[in-house]
């Protein structure tokens, strides 16, 4: 077994794990709101594509990724407009987002597709950290955003969990008259959160340019991270933690055919790029049977308007 | 208590000011006035029971109390000084809590959790913990045993409507209003929340008790106020009125609380056997075994949820039965759909009027065609004529015959289900076999009255008439024989003149009666 090739390919999973978990604890936040958004792909590429326009205009990393970020949220609120607001199927109009968000991210990235971006995230060396053997490069030798991805994941799983306000989040996901009934605003908590989703979705589609592969392609960049983001939140039974983890496990999955070629193992290409959507049919699955969704513990109100009793 | 003592008493808390009234409340909604210058007060340590039937504005004038709606004119005052209560939360912060028919609780919390969820004195980490001691505490006070650990979804509707109570305990309400809260509890569950209501007026509470059954408004109440379309019949004390008078006050006219019975055949018209239904691992019927016969009204009671909903599906042939027989009219008709057993003679009612029973989109006349006999080309002029009739002869408040079912109120969309479904009960080639899911949730007096009537008539047509319902009263009223559903077993079967109150509520509540004998 090839020692360095295998230690790399961590390491690089560790990395792509990156914008899965970004998007998906975003996803998570939406769902656990009881909105449904299957958009994440197409946030991920109007986030990327900004990011990369404004990582180019201003030089600046952090400006880029907020613009990326923004992006992302904005582009969520008409998810949030059509699904909250006006009680659309939560489904058609995630599809729309993907759709709209192709084609809008195409349009502002028809002069740059594949230019080079010189502002990108570069790995921060912990000191003697990162000699140590196999955790040196995986753990010690990465770039902020995964710290930062770690430390959001136990953000997220301590306001879900301890917090008033993660109860009153929970509340609506769960049951949005009773929630309603105690003095929570409904709509404003799902607004909210379907934007924080947009926002982490932006980030993570910013994370594909300025720190994985520095450059703009239509069909690369995103290559289905969104939708295997929308996978692992319902494998992760919604749950931050178990997202982080999962996270890690599809970034391996995702950069493990380099090691395997390594090995002399070679699977085709086209199987791997096929990967997202077949989880995706199989996330689609289990959310046919309502009973099956309660079972991996999918929010009870998931994908239900919210439309207030009056009388 | 006697009069002497109830007018002492009330004597004595006038001096104060009442815990909570409503002043001249009006309430408007588009094409009804649901409060029309109510006046209604409670005193410190009494419950007052607002009694009405169905649609006489008890809820409304509830809401108003606890801030839900506001009045469009009047005021509510709490001791002594006016209030604007903008929301429920408001209503609580003064000490007013409201305890909903329909609970507020989320299935997959804590008991805990749902008690601070919305609570805006909790610390922002919260701490679910804390909050256990507390709410031990109030359950010792007040009769109200909760375990605070138990998820929601784990309990019985018993249990949940003590969290409700224990819920607006712990936001420290002094004001309680119990919307029919007795609904959808046991004979002895009931025994039980009138228990801790006693508790509660005794520890100087007041509570506002809303109810139609006039056997337990006389039992819980010190006074009574009776509300019929939105106005105020009366206001007496229990101790010097009677159910005769209260009833009289509800509906306007006395009364007739009559029972019927009917002479059977003998001849089976309906039969389940050994009939098992299950969900997953969960079994919804348990090998049931029931024979309705011709000429008689068997009447299912239990406590909602205990495999009504499933007996009724499973032997209208909506529902595949996982073993087990169902014959109507001795056709064997099991696992072969509902057109099978409507051609074997059967008429069906379910409880889901707006759904299963009609079809919201449709108008009133292509409703009354999905059960006819069907030919290639539909006959809409025969149909139009039916649904013409059925509109006067039912008084069913419709815009027309072209209007969408969705229009209806409950009461009327079950008038024009029940058209459809019995107009030829008992005819040569007509239904011979009817079941009826829940006959008069939802209807007004008068309007539950007619249906009775109608069930009586197809029984006296000779008709195998299978009643399940809900309300025990409505089903010893009718039922020749009464057979109790608990856990999806038959817990308890007789005739209905011959089993004791007391056992039927012990069955209801899964209490073997050959044990308690």
């Amino acid at each position: 077994m090839n020692d360095t090739t295998f230690v790399l390919t961590l390491a690089a999973s560790v990395a792509a794990a990156v914008p899965i978990a970004l998007a998906a604890l975003g996803e998570l936040l939406s769902e656990r709101s009881g909105v449904l958004n299957l958009g994440v792909e197409g946030m991920m590429l109007i986030g990327a594509v900004t990011a990369f326009q404004a990582g180019d205009a201003s030089g600046n990393l952090w400006v880029a990724l907020a613009v990326g970020a923004a992006a992302g949220a904005v582009f969520s609120l008409i998810h949030a407009f059509l699904c909250v607001t006006l009680r659309a199927n939560q489904i058609v109009s995630g599809l729309a987002l993907v759709i709209f968000g192709t084609g809008v991210s195409t349009f502002i990235g028809k002069s740059i597709e594949g230019e080079p971006l010189d502002t990108d995230f570069v790995p921060t060396r912990w000191g003697a950290l990162a000699d140590l053997p196999l955790v040196g490069p995986v753990l010690f030798d990465q770039d902020p955003m995964m710290y930062i991805t770690i430390v959001l994941a136990a953000v997220i799983a301590f306001y879900l969990n301890r917090t008033r306000a993660g109860l009153a989040l929970r509340a609506v996901g769960e049951s949005p008259a009773t929630a309603d009934s105690v003095g929570v605003a409904v709509a404003l908590q799902r607004y909210v959160h379907v934007m924080i989703g947009g926002l982490l979705a932006g980030a993570g589609g910013a994370y594909l340019v300025l720190g994985q592969v520095p450059a703009w392609s239509q069909d690369g960049t995103t290559a289905g991270v969104g939708w295997i983001a929308l996978a692992l939140v319902v494998f992760a039974s919604w749950k931050p933690m178990r997202v982080l983890l999962g996270a890690f496990l599809f970034g391996f999955a995702r950069r493990a055919n380099f090691w395997l070629q390594g090995e002399g193992v070679d699977i085709p290409a086209e199987f791997l790029s096929m990967l997202p959507y077949l989880l995706t049919i199989i996330v689609l699955v289990v959310w046919g049977s309502r009973d099956l969704q309660r079972r991996v513990g999918a929010p009870a109100a998931l994908g239900i308007p919210y439309i207030r009793d009056e009388r | 208590m006697p009069p002497s003592e109830a007018a002492a008493g009330s004597e004595t808390v006038r001096s104060r000011p009442p815990a909570i009234a409503a002043v001249g409340v009006t309430k408007r909604f588009p094409g009804v006035i649901a409060n029309a210058d109510v006046d209604f007060h409670v005193d410190v340590g009494e419950v007052h029971t607002i009694l009405g039937e169905n649609g006489a504005g008890k809820s409304t004038l509830a809401a108003m109390l606890c801030g839900l709606y506001r009045p469009d004119e009047g005021t509510v005052v709490r001791d002594g000084s006016p209030l604007r209560l903008r929301s429920p939360r408001d209503g609580l912060a003064h000490g007013i809590g409201m305890v909903h028919q329909h609970f507020r609780l989320v299935d997959r919390f804590t008991v805990a959790e749902n008690i601070i969820l919305g609570d805006p004195t909790q610390p922002w980490l919260i701490d679910p913990e804390a909050v256990e001691d507390e709410v031990a505490a109030i359950g010792e006070r007040f009769g109200l045993p909760v375990d605070p650990h138990a998820r929601i979804g784990d309990l019985t509707v018993g249990q949940r409507q003590r969290v409700e109570i224990v819920k607006v305990l712990y936001r420290g309400a002094d004001v309680l209003l119990l919307d029919e809260p007795t609904a959808v509890l046991t004979p002895p569950e009931v025994e039980a929340l009138f228990v801790t209501v006693r508790a509660m007026v005794a520890e100087g509470k007041a509570v506002v008790f809303i109810s139609h059954k006039l056997g337990e408004v006389m039992s819980v109440s010190d006074r009574v106020t009776v509300m019929r379309n939105g106005h105020v019949t009366g206001e007496v004390a229990t101790a010097n009125t009677s159910q005769r008078e209260l009833a009289e006050l509800m509906v306007g006219r006395s009364v007739v609380l009559e029972t019927r019975r009917g002479t059977t055949s003998g001849e089976v018209g309906l039969s389940a056997a050994g009939l098992v239904v299950r969900d997953d691992d969960q079994v919804a019927l348990d090998h049931v075994d029931l024979d309705v016969n011709q000429g008689e009204i068997v009447g299912i009671a239990g406590v909602a949820g205990n495999g009504q909903r499933r007996l009724a599906r499973a032997l209208a042939g909506i529902e595949t039965p996982a073993e087990g027989t169902v014959v109507i009219g001795g056709v064997d008709v099991t696992g072969r759909g509902a057109l099978a057993a409507r051609r074997a003679g059967l008429a069906f009612v379910p409880e889901d009027r707006l759904g299963t029973g009609l079809v919201p989109g449709l108008s009133l006349t292509d409703n009354m065609l999905l059960t006819r006999r069907r030919a290639f080309f539909v006959d809409r002029k025969t149909a139009r004529a039916d649904a013409e009739q059925a509109i006067v002869e039912y008084e069913i408040k419709a815009p027309g015959t072209e209007a969408e079912a969705r229009v209806l109120s409950g009461g009327n969309a079950q008038k024009v289900l029940l058209a459809r479904e019995l107009a030829e009960v008992g005819e040569p080639g007509g239904p011979q076999v009817v079941i009826v899911s829940s006959p008069t949730r939802g209807l007004d007096v008068g309007a539950a009255e007619f249906v009775r009537g109608l069930l009586h008539e197809a029984r006296e047509r000779g008709a195998a008439v299978l009643v399940i319902s809900e309300d025990l009263d409505e089903v010893r009223s009718l039922a020749d024989r009464i057979a109790v559903l608990y856990r999806g077993r038959i817990a308890l079967e007789g005739p209905a003149d011959e089993l004791r109150l007391d056992e039927i509520g012990m069955a209801m509540a899964g209490v073997d009666p050959a044990e308690v004998r």
